[in-house]
């Protein structure tokens, strides 16, 4: 332990940052595993635990797109459908091949990130060559594209092996024994609840692990350089159609593998939670966080979906107090005056050593 | 052989010709400067020299290789390296991590060893670090390693574009306008940093500038551009009594 502070103390500016973000994952962690034990929580409030996790996932890999790569992406949901609906499908249809149940989970976790992660370069190749307010509207088109192919898409397993159809459950040709799996509008039913809060931290952990070395590597530069100056990350000899890829798919993978962890949380679900409104959700997440934070991002997708939960008893007033929440967290964020005012407050704190360090940065300006 | 020919060099935009047929040699560890009135198509060069344009006509040989009409990824492989006349960093990353952009293609790893942290990460990750500091040395701009790049003063940004440019350890350094911006003294220690800079890594360098006394002190051989055409080359003496050259920029007929 004093070996671990030794190395904190002397570890640089961002290494700090990052564990104080796996620390944060953890210390959260704890307290709800302590409220649940002591009976604190709600079920409503119980329930909501794993999609919670699964959002935070998806504000992570949102970020990495909007924050790092620097574009706007509206079907971000479209990737998270396409890694539950893999995953889901692959448990359903390994229930008797493979036996153990946390290994059938793990390789679902690998089947939806990978499914997801090849859509991403999929639709990268010819997406990417748009900028801004194109590649935004582009991706929107996207997300409805797959919604409504999956609210048509049946497929289902006999004994001959897997069928696949689009438009009517009778073209599956099943045999008398066979199982729908995946019923087209009517989504998948008869999936098993396997994924557990503790499987969502660990989750979140991973997350936060690939795309925070990610951004600290040789890779991360090059991704932040052409975001914030193309021709000069180009004329410094960076691929950016390459870089621009690689980041688009490492996000994608990422919303699949949040995408397995909300499907398996469910014995039934439909395209349709994975619309436009879903994705607009998920970028609420990420501006509100900061726009390119991790940490920001991840508090503010678990807020924003315990809010309405704890203010389930206002009934008439939740969604309008939902909503001026956001506006004053806006303005507290990024109004001057705002900003003005926070910076008076921490320079009448005490000099307390951790507060003093948040007042250096903005010296620079 | 020289190591940049230009040959019949030209470009339109739509109907307005640019540049037309430029000649130009580029021998290995000389300084050289191209110069003209404003509008005269000096950036432009520079422009399709690292591929941001794409000549009309002509041929960019490069060390043997002619690389007319690649893109600026492909020319900064082959060794051209640029700064910008309006400045382009990578405004939110710090000045260590500008310079360490620039070594992207000098020290690879790939991505999943970034991800992982696999050994090679860390010693590759040292030694760009090393590279990064000792180039950032030279420029005077180690004690400002950890800051963000666009809270540098301009000054100091023009230096740090050259360290980054210097960084793809180019063979051909181009430099669009170094000293604008710059009070006298800082303009004279840029003159001293330059020569070191073409010494110490023996590199051939052409830049553009409008300050005489810095063009004049430093290039061993000028190039008059005027409406995109060369009107007048040679050493700083013989370029500065060419009629032309004087009708160019005072005017006359």
């Amino acid at each position: 332990m004093k070996q671990l502070l030794e190395k904190y103390k002397t570890a640089n500016k961002n290494t700090k940052r990052d564990m104080l973000n796996y620390l944060l994952v953890l210390l959260v962690f704890g307290v709800v595993q302590l409220a649940m034990g002591g009976g604190l929580l709600t079920n409503s409030m119980k329930g909501q635990l794993v999609p919670i996790c699964a959002y935070v996932v998806m504000a992570i890999s949102l970020t990495l797109t909007v924050g790092i790569l620097g574009e706007l992406s509206l079907g971000h949901g479209a990737f998270m459908s396409v890694g539950a609906f893999t995953g889901v499908l692959f448990t359903m249809m390994n229930q008797e091949s493979i036996a153990s149940e946390p290994v059938r989970l793990l390789l679902a976790f690998v089947v939806g990130t990978i499914a997801a992660g090849v859509m991403g370069l999929l639709i990268g190749i010819p997406v990417l060559r748009l900028n801004g307010d194109y590649l935004a509207i582009v991706t929107l088109a996207f997300g409805e594209i797959v919604k409504n192919v999956l609210n048509v898409l049946y497929v289902g397993v006999d004994g001959t092996g897997l069928h696949i159809a689009l438009g009517d459950e009778s073209r599956l040709n099943l045999q008398e024994n066979g199982q729908v799996l995946l019923g087209g509008a009517m989504g998948i039913t008869g999936g098993k609840k396997i994924a557990t809060f503790g499987i969502g931290v660990v989750l979140i952990l991973v997350a936060l692990f690939v795309a925070q070395n990610l951004v600290r590597s040789r890779t991360g530069r090059a991704i932040m350089a052409i975001r914030d100056n193309r021709i000069a990350a180009q004329a410094m000899g960076i691929n950016v159609t390459k870089y621009k890829l690689i980041a688009f798919s490492i996000s994608a993978a990422l919303a699949g593998a949040a995408g397995v962890l909300y499907g398996h949380n469910y014995s039934a679900f439909q395209a349709g939670k994975f619309d436009y409104t879903m994705s607009i959700q998920v970028l609420l997440f990420v501006v509100l966080g900061g726009m390119s934070s991790f940490r920001g991002a991840m508090i503010a997708a678990t807020v924003l979906t315990v809010l309405p939960e704890l203010l389930r008893g206002m009934e008439d007033y939740r969604m309008l107090i939902y909503a001026i929440v956001l506006i004053v967290v806006m303005i507290f964020n990024q109004s001057p005056k705002a900003q003005e005012w926070r910076q008076t407050i921490v320079e009448k704190m005490p000099a307390i050593p951790f507060i003093q360090k948040i007042k250096t940065p903005k010296e620079g300006k | 052989m020289a190591l940049l020919e230009v040959m019949n060099l030209g470009i339109a935009f739509g109907g307005l010709q640019a540049v037309s047929q430029l000649d130009m040699k580029i021998e290995k560890g000389h300084l050289y400067g191209l110069i003209g009135p404003n509008g005269a198509g000096k950036t432009t060069v520079f422009n399709m020299l690292t591929g941001v344009y794409k000549p009309t006509e002509g041929d960019i040989i490069l060390d043997g290789t002619n690389i007319t009409g690649k893109n600026s990824e492909k020319i900064c492989r082959a060794g051209i390296a640029r700064t910008f006349q309006n400045i382009r960093l990578f405004d939110q990353l710090t000045v260590l991590e500008n310079v360490k952009v620039g070594l992207h293609n000098q020290i690879e790893y790939g991505v999943l060893t970034g991800i992982f942290r696999l050994p090679s990460y860390f010693s590759k990750e040292k030694e760009m670090n090393r590279r990064g500091m000792e180039l950032l040395k030279i420029f005077g701009l180690e004690k400002e390693a950890q800051l963000p790049a666009n809270s540098l003063p301009y000054g100091k940004q023009r230096k740090l574009e050259m360290a980054r440019a210097l960084a793809t350890n180019p063979k051909l350094l181009l430099l669009d306008e170094p000293a604008a911006g710059m009070n006298p003294q800082e303009t004279a220690e840029l003159m001293e940093t330059i020569r070191f800079v073409k010494e110490h890594f023996k590199i051939a360098i052409l830049l553009i500038e409008h300050d005489m006394n810095f063009v004049m002190g430093i290039c061993e051989h000028i190039t008059v551009l005027d409406y995109g055409r060369v009107i007048a080359s040679g050493t700083g003496d013989q370029v500065r009594n060419n009629p032309k050259v004087i009708a160019a920029y005072l005017g006359g007929d």
